[in-house]
């Protein structure tokens, strides 16, 4: 079942595009890519990774969840996401608070977490019929992306993708400082909320490639990495989008070839690329 | 001539408080305080923990509601000055892990509150992009910043962190500008350099600067005035007139001295911390 390597490399990326199975995973990691960059920079800027990962594994119950009502496991994911993120934004929400520290934040989101994983837990043993079994919820796949849940992606990545360039400067602002916006006259608290349901999103549907666990190695990785690379904004969030396209590209490639799951590539490459940014900053900077 | 008294309050006068109060939680922090900024003015707020400076900041503007009276700033209520007012808040440094230039903070200070995305494909748009940035690199010429504006802001010093803030306080040429503690973290020669621009800034843009501090010592041979705060009064006058014993024994309530050591500095004893805030918990 494994396709081999020929010795011909372009032959082996025209073989690639062969299948449709394929071609939609393609399609799908770029669009995934491409949101994940642009979120993850901002997630990355905020600090926000803890609460991403919470999110994440929110997909979790959502798509047991889904499977156990008898609905598709997309809509899950983008439903539990969306709402484990209105429920953080809205509980961590205090008058005043000068920093997202001061909020209480990552108890509530500590909480949601637990919850959600015991949630997905109990879905799951009372439907031990879902596609793939848990791996592939926890730790995704590339295959069997339907033409449906593709154009899904894109409509959801252009919406987030839309908001996000109507927040650009106000939400860098309110992240990089957050009391001079607020005094500017920046609603911070409400730019907290919108992010979190962009974020949301975002996860979801990353999370359908990668699964639950693995989202982090397209959306704090690449935007990790950037940052170490560049300081400047505009390019640090292109620089973002590219090496998390890299990543996905690459780890679909692998994969292919592979009998072993795309988010184990998409992970290790995640990481090497950060490893690799890192160690370039040091050496620029010695 | 010191004076709690009602000055003039005309649209000269970058603040104007007229018996404003606030409370907090129902708990008075300002009772009555009156109190005239002049334009171009440089001011420090004095006194001990507790005594209401920060309070007195937000509420010029605009941050907290008055329980009574009403602030003027620049000839108008606070919220519509909002955008004649740069404002620096009581605030930890930035940590090493913060990856944005000094310079894009100072530009956020100009544009960081306009939704969007910047598409310079008009000529308009070229045009006030260009004078945007020759602002912004104007400001931090004028804060002594460029030789660092460039780098990471996390891996600057206190001193030079300060300047890049006030930078972008500055950026959209405010007439007020507000400074909390604006030395509290800095070295000695730090908390005198910095004091030393922000008198030049007063003087050479034409902005009043209202400074909260702990201490006038750095300050005091730039300052105009001071305000000293203490059991939510105001005393304001110049800083000999204010700091001396008999008038901060009389705005505290208790025996107060006030020391000169011999290089000059002024030294209050038996100012009583935070008067009337610790020990009470029925507020």
């Amino acid at each position: 079942m494994i396709p081999s390597l020929s010795p011909n490399p372009v032959t082996d990326v025209q073989r690639l595009f062969t299948y449709p199975f394929m071609i939609n995973a393609l399609a799908a990691g770029t669009i995934v890519a491409i949101l994940g960059g642009v979120v993850g920079w901002y997630v990355v800027l905020r600090r926000q990774a803890f609460a991403s990962h919470t999110l994440s594994v929110m997909a979790f119950p959502g798509a047991t969840g889904a499977a156990l009502a008898g609905l598709p496991t997309a809509l899950g994911y983008y439903v539990a996401c969306t709402a484990a993120a209105l429920a953080i934004g809205r509980a961590g929400r205090t008058r005043g608070a000068a920093t997202r520290a001061q909020t209480g934040e990552s108890a509530v989101i500590g909480t949601v977490q637990t919850v959600g994983l015991a949630a997905g837990f109990l879905f799951l043993s009372l439907n031990h019929s879902i596609l793939g079994g848990p791996e592939t919820l926890l730790f995704g796949t590339f295959l069997g992306i339907t033409n449906g849940q593709l154009l899904a992606l894109l409509l959801v990545a252009l919406a987030a993708l839309g908001v996000l360039a109507v927040l650009a400067r106000p939400l860098l602002f309110s992240s990089i400082d957050r009391e001079v916006a607020r005094a500017g006259g920046v609603p911070v608290a409400l730019l907290d909320a919108l992010f979190l349901v962009v974020l949301g999103l975002a996860i979801a549907a990353t999370s359908q490639l990668t699964g639950a666990l693995l989202v982090f190695a397209l959306l704090v990785a690449p935007a990790a990495a950037a940052q170490q690379i560049t300081l400047r904004p505009l390019a640090g969030l292109l620089l973002s989008v590219a090496l998390a396209l890299l990543t996905i590209w690459l780890a679909l490639a692998i994969a292919y070839y592979s009998i072993y799951p795309v988010g184990f590539y998409v992970t290790t490459i995640g990481f090497a690329v950060y490893v690799l940014a890192r160690v370039t900053r040091r050496i620029r900077t010695r | 001539m010191i004076d709690t008294a009602i000055h003039t309050g005309s649209a000269a006068s970058a603040v104007a408080l007229r018996s404003a109060t606030v409370r907090v939680g129902g708990r008075p922090i300002l009772s009555d305080v009156s109190l005239t900024i002049g334009q171009g003015e440089f001011v420090a707020v004095l006194g001990p923990n507790g005594a209401g400076k920060s309070t007195l900041m937000k509420a010029i503007l605009g941050l907290v509601p008055l329980a009574g009276g009403s602030i003027d700033v620049l000839g108008r209520s606070p919220r519509q000055a909002r955008a004649q007012i740069g404002y620096l808040p009581q605030r930890q440094a930035f940590d090493a892990a913060t990856r944005v230039r000094g310079v894009d903070l100072v530009t956020l200070g100009l544009d960081g509150s306009r939704w969007g995305v910047p598409l310079p494909i008009t000529a308009r748009a070229r045009r006030r992009r260009r004078e945007e940035r020759a602002r912004v690199d104007e400001v931090i010429e004028l804060v002594g910043a460029g030789a660092y504006g460039n780098r990471a802001i996390g891996e600057l010093s206190g001193g030079e962190q300060q300047r890049l803030l006030i930078a972008a306080a500055l950026v959209r040429r405010p007439r007020l500008l507000i400074l909390d503690e604006p030395l509290d973290s800095l070295d000695l020669p730090n908390q005198a350099s910095v004091a030393g621009l922000i008198r030049r800034i007063a003087t050479t843009e034409n902005v009043a600067v209202l400074l909260v501090a702990h201490d006038v010592n750095p300050l005091a041979t730039y300052l105009d005035r001071v305000v000293y705060l203490a059991r939510g009064r105001a005393l304001c006058g110049e800083v000999e007139e204010v700091i001396t014993a008999r008038t901060l024994t009389d705005l505290y309530g208790t025996p107060v001295e006030v020391l000169r050591t011999s290089d000059g500095r002024l030294v209050v004893v038996g100012q009583p911390e935070a008067p009337h805030h610790h020990g009470h918990r029925h507020g």
